[in-house]
Order: structure tokens, then sequence, then C-alpha cells
């Protein structure tokens, strides 16, 4: 049974003349890493918003079509139920960061679904942790730089341990490295706490290896929707304009001037390189 | 031109920003700006066209320093693009958040309806026009934020993070662009995290670590070096990582661009093709 699931799904936004997102039907399972890219512009955040309620319950507009999230109709239940399901992480970290202290900000989802005191603490620690700004735990969100604030969104989510996290280009503004280390911890996340987790990305070198399952969507419309390695390995995702990692990309070039490596198209550096040296080694 | 002399930038609370900061760009050059979140790259480029003036040291552009101009008359010159788009915009429409800096550069109505029209065009925003900015996505505000800038053509431009938020498309898009606007000399410094782009676009390449510059050279000799790249928090493109994997069997270990890295990789190989 999927944790999330959408039938027919379309969606306009209030006084807009076209739907942003048009006849949508995904189903993502539990425990999922699921990577949705495409375009910008195409749908992406407005489909995610979708996942909490967020729409159509705070953007009003008008929905057809159904969408289910851990067995419960979003239209029927409001976005405060859902937030102990699913935590959504934003494109722009200062949308969701209000209160005075780094710390109370993580501190106020665990709050709110009524946790003991002990268990609060506990959790807030550890995702300061996990997210590296224990430090900056007595600093106030809005003072911080935008890397940091993003880093301070990714942890109040993650404290909560909901069933699903949403992730919307969640490191826009980190270095490479931190970025690396965040994406990391979410993967971790996902594969012990079994925490399905769906990413949206334009960059597709930095995230594509931590996919299960990767979700194309162009003008509104989910396009192609399947295994990355066959996803990516389309020609139809170039033409879309979806950026393919360089590591793919490479093999595909060597491929059409008549190098055959082992195995299933690579997705990252480590793949790549692992197929090289076997190459070189048999021969 | 751009001249940097011995900056050093605190801000009021005490954070020292800037340590010691020594380099120049001359007209016509591409340079891409890279390091750790609080590396101060944001704090360097600010002082470009004077939002920030120096605590100690000097900054000149074209041989006159930036506390003897004002902000204004330094803007006609050197126009900046910030990395957070909600920051600049706050017209009711695309096309008067456009005209905004151009009616205040004094232009007479028929060039500033010219200029509008041309960025929109070169953004590909045209149908955006009579839309407010706040209705769309953020890639798109990035864009209106940068057509704005554009539009009063100024000599040197400073783009922060331009490429968060862009898609595949829109990235190569403004690498056409960069070169276009390269060809009629124009200076770019962009501030990025993007080691993709920067890979593809081949700029000339600073690495800032704690308020200093730590790397200043080619992209492909600057982004293949692990040792420099860590300390200033950066991952390496993903091609640079193929082949830093592989130097063990003899490869090259300065490669960052994916055709150079077929040619290698075939001659390598050639021998293996069944």
């Amino acid at each position: 049974m999927p944790i999330i699931e959408t039938r027919n799904l379309t969606y306009t936004y209030p006084g807009a003349e076209k739907p942003s997102i048009k006849g949508i039907s995904i189903k993502i399972e539990k425990g999922e890493f699921v990577l949705i890219t495409g375009p910008s512009g195409c749908g992406k955040t407005t489909l995610c918003r979708c996942f909490n309620g967020l729409i159509p319950h705070f953007y009003q507009g008008k929905l057809e079509g159904e969408i289910v999230v851990s067995n419960l109709k979003i239209t029927e239940h409001p976005t405060s139920e859902f937030a102990r399901h699913v935590g959504m992480v934003f494109q722009n970290p200062e949308n969701q960061l209000f209160a005075l202290s780094v710390e109370k900000d993580i501190a106020f989802g665990l709050e709110n679904i009524g946790l003991p005191r002990e268990e609060i603490r506990k959790r807030v620690d550890w995702a300061l942790e996990l997210t590296g700004i224990y430090q900056l735990k007595d600093r106030a969100p809005h003072e911080l730089s935008g890397g940091q604030q993003q880093r301070v969104a990714i942890a109040s989510v993650i404290a909560m341990q909901p069933e699903v996290i949403v992730l919307d280009e969640p490191t826009s503004f980190l270095d490479p490295l931190g970025a690396k280390k965040i994406f990391e911890v979410i993967h971790d996340l996902n594969r012990k706490l079994g925490i399905t987790t769906v990413l949206v990305e334009h960059r597709l070198d930095l995230t594509a290896k931590y996919a299960d399952h990767i979700i194309i969507m162009n003008d509104g419309k989910v396009i192609l929707d399947g295994e990355p390695h066959e996803i990516l390995n389309l020609q139809e995702t170039r033409l879309i304009g979806v950026g393919i990692p360089k590591a793919t990309r490479l093999y595909q070039i060597l491929k059409a001037d008549g190098i055959k490596l082992s195995g299933q198209i690579p997705l990252s550096s480590e793949e790549f390189a692992g197929k090289i040296r076997e190459a070189l080694n048999n021969q | 031109m751009i001249e940097v002399q011995d900056l050093y930038f605190t801000y009021p609370s005490g954070v020292e920003a800037l340590k010691g900061v020594s380099l120049s760009i001359q007209n016509g050059e591409f340079v891409a700006i890279m390091g750790e979140n609080g590396a101060g790259k944001t704090t360097l480029v600010k002082h470009f066209n004077g939002l920030l003036k120096p605590v100690k040291g000097k900054v000149l552009i074209d041989g006159v320093e930036t506390t003897k101009l004002s902000v204004a008359s330094l803007a006609r010159k050197v126009g900046f693009v910030f990395q957070n788009p909600d920051h600049q915009l706050f017209s009711e429409t695309v096309e008067e958040e456009i005209a905004f800096a151009l009616k205040n550069f004094g232009f007479n109505n028929e060039t500033i309806e010219k200029r509008v029209t041309w960025a929109l065009n070169l953004l590909g925003l045209s149908h955006y026009r009579k839309t407010s900015p706040f209705m769309l996505s953020g890639g798109e505000r990035k864009r209106v934020a940068l057509a704005s800038v554009l539009a009063w053509d100024p000599e040197i431009l400073i783009l922060d993070e331009p490429t968060i938020g862009q898609d595949y498309q829109q990235k190569e898009n403004l690498r056409q662009f960069i070169s276009q606007l390269r060809a009629q000399q124009k200076t770019i410094v962009v501030v990025t995290h993007d080691v993709e782009f920067v890979a593809e676009c081949n700029p000339r390449v600073l690495l800032m670590h704690s308020g200093k510059i730590v790397a200043d050279g080619e992209a492909k000799t600057v982004l293949t070096n692990p040792e420099t790249l860590t300390q200033a928090s950066i991952v390496p493109p993903q091609i640079a990582q193929i082949f830093l994997q592989l130097s063990d069997l003899g490869f090259p270990k300065d490669i960052i661009d994916l055709y150079e890295a077929r040619e290698t990789l075939l001659k390598a190989l050639q021998r293996y093709i069944p």
C-alpha cells in the first residue's frame, strides 16, 4: 500500500487561468527515496504542497482528482493532522523559521504533538548534532546565513521523525561539502529509520545516487516515473532538459563511441570509476 | 578593472569577514569566487560596488578608490545581482521592476521602453511583462532580478549565486549569455557553490577560506586539487572525481571537461574495443 498516492490530480491556484499540475497519478511506497525533477516552473513545488494538505487547505484554489497520504484523504483532514505524518522543508528557509532561538524553532513541532519534556530535549539535541548546528542553538534564526537557516529548517523537520519528509531544494544555499553531508544524513535516516523521503532537486550530479525512484515532470505533468538508472538513460530525459549526472553522460558518449562497459549505467563518479577500473583489469 | 589591496573588513558585530585580501581583475575577465559558507565571498564582492567600504586596505574601480565614490555612481558601472531575488524586487509588475533603475539613471522613455523589451526577451520573460514578480517561481524571480540589472548595461557584472533554483536549460542559457557578455568585453564576477556550472564555464577560479584567498588559477587546476578544495568546503566536479579516483592507474588528474574526459578514456580503452 503506497504511503502517498494521487489519482488524476489537477490543481489550479486561485486567480490562475491554467492548472499548475495536470492529471498527476503517482504512487510513492513506504521507505522509498524519491527524487522529483524537471524544468523550473513545471509544478514540482505545487505537487509537494499537496503532500501535507497546504494545497488545498492553505492555498485554496481548485483541486480535482484524489490524493491519499498515510491512508488519509487530504481533502477530508486539516493540515494540522498531516503535520505528524509529513515534514516539509521549503525552498526558502526564511518562510518557515519564526522562533527567537534555533533550539525553540526545532522544539516547536515537538511541543505541539505533546511529547514529554525529556524526549523533546533528546530529539532537539539529536537533530542539532545531525545537521551540524549544535553551536548555533541559542542564536536567532533570522540572523543566520541562508545556508545555516536551511540546516535549521531540516533539523526542525527531522526532529519530528515523521513518516514522510518532503524537501524542496533543501541545500541550495549550502556550500558543496555542507550539501553533501546533509544529503548523506537524509539518506541515512531514510535507510535506518525507514523515513519515506521526497526530494525536489535540479542537481542530479549530487543526488541521483541516493534515489530508488525518480519522477520527471514537465509543464505540470508527470512525464517519466521509475527506476533512476533506467529513467536517466532515456533519450527523452535529456530532451526535456534534465541535467543528467556527468558520469551518466560520459558513459553514454563512450557507448556511442563503441566502448562497452559492464553492468548498468552509472549515476555517480564511484560507479563510473569502478567500471573503468574493471575494464582495464579484465583485459 | 578591479583592484583590491590588502583588504580587511569587520562587521559591526565583530565578525572579521576579510583578513588581508589582494587581487586584481582585468577588464573582460570572467572570475568565479568559491568557498565555504561564511568564507567572505559576498562580503568581498559587496566592496566592488561600494555597498561596503574597507576597514583597512583599498578597493579601486578603474583606478578610483570606492571610498571616493557614491554607491549610486558606482552602480552605473558595477551591476550587482543579489543571491535572494526577494531582497531586490519590489515593483508591481516585472516591467516596472526593470524600468525602475533606468528611470533613476535618467534614461528617456523611449530608451527605457527599448531596454526593458530587450532585457525581457534576453531572459525569456516577455510573457510575464505585466505579471507581479511575486507571482513567479523562485527561478523566474531570479531572472527578473538579473534582467533589471542588465537593462542599464553595466561594465562590470556581479552575480551572487546565479544558478540557485535554475534548471539545466536555464543554466545552459546563463552560460551562453555570459559568453555573449564576454564577447562585449564585460567583466563578470560570479559567486557560486555550483561546481558543475563552474567546470562547464571554465573561468578563472578564486577559492576563499576564512576571509582569505587560498587558491587562484585556472578552473581545471583549482577544481582538481583535493586539499585546497576540502579546505574551502568544495567537492570536485563529477568528472574530476572520476579521474581523482583513477589516478593510481596513470590517468591525468586535472580533467574537468566532459569531452576531454572522453578523449582520455578513449585512448586508454580503444585497444579493448571488441
